[in-house]
């Protein structure tokens, strides 16, 4: 168990291939501390570099440049196996021609730690995973889920282990068993304090399991923070749109000295306090603001622009309404009993301390 | 359930072809098998007579003796040396279509220009095998010596299918996701244990493939042995099919037909057994935990 540091991470495969003309990197300036017995999520889209981040915490890349820290200690030549690192890889690895009980019992068989203490810490491993009942079985036999169960015992069975890493891990899961197997990762990693790091694209797995994210753009750390955090407060329209379902809203604007948002051919109110401060960056924006905080209401309201409704997505517990003002397409989430219908005018209204102010993708205010 | 019967019709060009290509073909060898032929033409039902003489027969024996000890020795040398040669070849760069033309050049040499290759080989007045055995004062002779024959045979046969082995195994090779190193490196497993644990069980489907092909092919043998010595000196390279083949051809038809039936049952059982002890091989049934 460790508290794992990247300082000034760069990489590049070209370097590492010995192109020195114009290298591109994977990943580039990465500045990050996760402490130790963290549930920590890597989120971002296919190819954004989190799976080269990974691999440089594991120890199967060594960065081009910059230091990996483990407790204090630089590990950024050492292995994998010297850092004692862990990984569960996306497609489930188990070694087929053992039983469960051979592959659990495999790292520690190559140690050299012998038999009854193997045995001991086997049937412990397998019992924190509920999976004793399978040691007998063939590992090839396995279902995909178990597979995935397999490999991460592999993992925590050396006591010792710094850190576990999943890369994807319920991408060859059938959703049914998807859910379980979550709830049994984050019960592993509460139970054990173990620090995990879980690289997903998907942001619903990343926000349940985690306690604390990362989000990835192009090479780059957007945020990383709470899922909190990243929902209420979104460092970036990048993590506006891409965290949270729907997205976060995002219009273009103008502000003046009276606090005159305008957009699209309408506006709204702020405070002249908070114009005063936005305009130190100069008068053109991007605001957002998530869904769940646009106020929509049939009759008109104070500071409201109006829209007709596009689109009413009823999900049982809450509707999603688009409306559309002038051309913009504004989504709100409403109230399960609200009665709108699509072709109705609607009042939406952003309330002050909610809307985000960004200029150059990047938050203002 | 109705079952709509026009279904077989879909079958009827499939049976049709497998009845004019294999069954009545073996129809007509279990025909031949149940009587006594005179003078070619003339049949008397013996029941199984010829059956008995086939197993008394110690000619038959010493073919089938033969035969087994080729195949066991061409698989024991052919599996190994195809893993190695798989496991030793470039990944990638040009070194691959280099190594995979080398393999696949006596794959697409035909069985009768082999033999005629190696009899060339081996003539001992102007082959390169004499020649060069020659050097370290063996005195090499295809036609007149026990040895010398089978073991041409034998190398002739590794020379000419280990490259299958190679290729199949070099494309189960390949397939091997990078995962499985990286989790055993992780594992902390040794490059012993890496082949092992790794490397074998993945190659296992494609090694059973491999070993069936050549065991059932290596037991057809007959273009080789009947171009390179004719069967001998003696009878030493006489194996199971040109021992057959050389009954039917002295119109032994009934003899023949009974002894073609056992070799296939040989065929058919020790292939089933080998694919039945191949498939449980390893598979980590028999581990206790």
């Amino acid at each position: 168990m460790a508290t794992i540091q990247l300082i000034d991470v760069w990489h590049s495969y070209d370097l590492e291939e010995g192109k020195t003309k114009d290298p591109q990197y994977a990943v580039e300036n990465i500045n990050v501390t996760y402490e130790n017995g963290l549930a920590v999520a890597l989120l971002g889209p296919s190819g954004c570099g989190k799976t080269t981040l990974l691999k440089i915490i594991s120890g199967l890349t060594t960065p081009s440049k910059g230091r990996v820290l483990f407790d204090g200690k630089d590990v950024t030549e050492l292995s994998a196996k010297e850092r004692h690192i862990a990984q569960v890889f996306q497609f489930p690895v188990v070694y087929d021609s053992m039983n469960v009980y051979g592959n659990i019992a495999f790292p520690l068989a190559n140690d050299g730690v012998d038999s009854d203490t193997i045995r001991k810490r086997v049937y412990e491993v397998a019992e924190i995973l509920e999976i004793t009942s399978l040691l007998k079985v063939p590992a090839g036999k396995l279902n995909p889920a178990d597979k995935q169960k397999v490999s991460l015992g592999r993992g925590i069975v050396r006591p010792d282990t710094a850190a576990v890493l999943l890369d994807e891990p319920l991408t060859v899961i059938d959703p049914k068993a998807q859910w379980g197997l979550r709830r049994k990762l984050k019960q592993v990693q509460e139970e054990l304090d173990f620090t995990m790091i879980y690289v997903t694209h998907d942001q619903h797995e990343a926000l349940t399991f985690a306690e604390q994210v990362t989000v990835m753009q192009v090479g780059k750390i957007d945020q990383t923070g709470s899922p909190k955090e990243l929902h209420e407060n979104p460092e970036s329209m990048f993590i506006g749109y891409f965290i949270g379902s729907p997205g976060m809203n995002m219009m273009e604007s103008s502000v003046d000295e009276e606090g005159t948002v305008k957009f699209n051919g309408t506006s709204f109110k702020i405070s002249k306090k908070l114009a005063a401060q936005l305009l130190e960056h100069g008068n053109e924006f991007t605001f957002g603001i998530r869904p769940e905080y646009v106020q929509l209401s049939p009759e008109k309201t104070k500071n409201a622009v109006s829209g007709v409704v596009k689109l009413v997505e009823d999900t049982g517990a809450y509707k999603i309404v688009t409306a559309t003002v002038d051309t913009l397409d504004v989504k709100s989430r409403a109230p399960e009993d609200m009665s709108i219908s699509e072709g109705d005018t609607a009042w939406l209204s952003f309330p002050e301390e909610e809307v985000k102010f960004y200029k150059d993708g990047k938050k203002v205010i | 359930m109705k079952y709509d019967n026009r279904a077989w019709l879909f079958l009827v060009p499939a049976l049709a072809v497998m009845a004019l290509s294999a069954f009545i073909p073996l129809m007509t060898v279990v025909n031949y098998s149940l009587h006594y032929i005179f003078s070619g033409s003339i049949p008397e039902f013996v029941g199984f007579a010829n059956f008995v003489d086939v197993m008394r027969d110690s000619a038959f024996r010493g073919a089938l003796g033969r035969q087994l000890l080729f195949s066991v020795s061409i698989l024991a040398v052919e599996i190994p040396l195809g893993i190695a040669i798989a496991l030793s070849m470039p990944k990638k760069g040009i070194g691959v279509a280099i190594s995979l033309v080398l393999l696949g050049i006596p794959l697409l040499i035909p069985y009768n220009v082999v033999g005629i290759v190696w009899r060339l080989f081996s003539q001992s007045d102007i082959g390169l095998i004499a020649e060069v055995l020659s050097w370290v004062g063996y005195e090499y002779n295809v036609s007149l010596d026990p040895v010398d024959a089978p073991v041409t045979l034998f190398l002739l046969d590794v020379w000419h299918w280990t490259p299958l082995v190679a290729l199949l195994s070099y494309a189960g090779y390949l397939a091997i996701p990078d995962a499985f190193y990286r989790a055993a490196e992780i594992d902390g497993a040794s490059r012993w244990k890496v082949f092992r644990f790794v490397i074998l069980p993945k190659l296992r489907p494609v090694l059973v493939l491999a070993f069936l092909l050549r065991f059932m092919d290596s037991f057809k043998i007959y273009a080789e042995p009947l171009l390179l010595t004719g069967g001998g000196p003696g009878n030493t390279t006489t194996f199971m099919s040109l021992f057959v083949a050389r009954k039917a051809q002295s119109y032994e038809l009934g003899y023949a037909g009974a002894a073609s039936l056992i070799y296939l049952f040989i065929v058919i059982v020790m292939s089933y057994i080998f694919f039945q002890l191949l498939n449980k091989l390893g598979s980590g049934e028999s581990q206790k935990a």
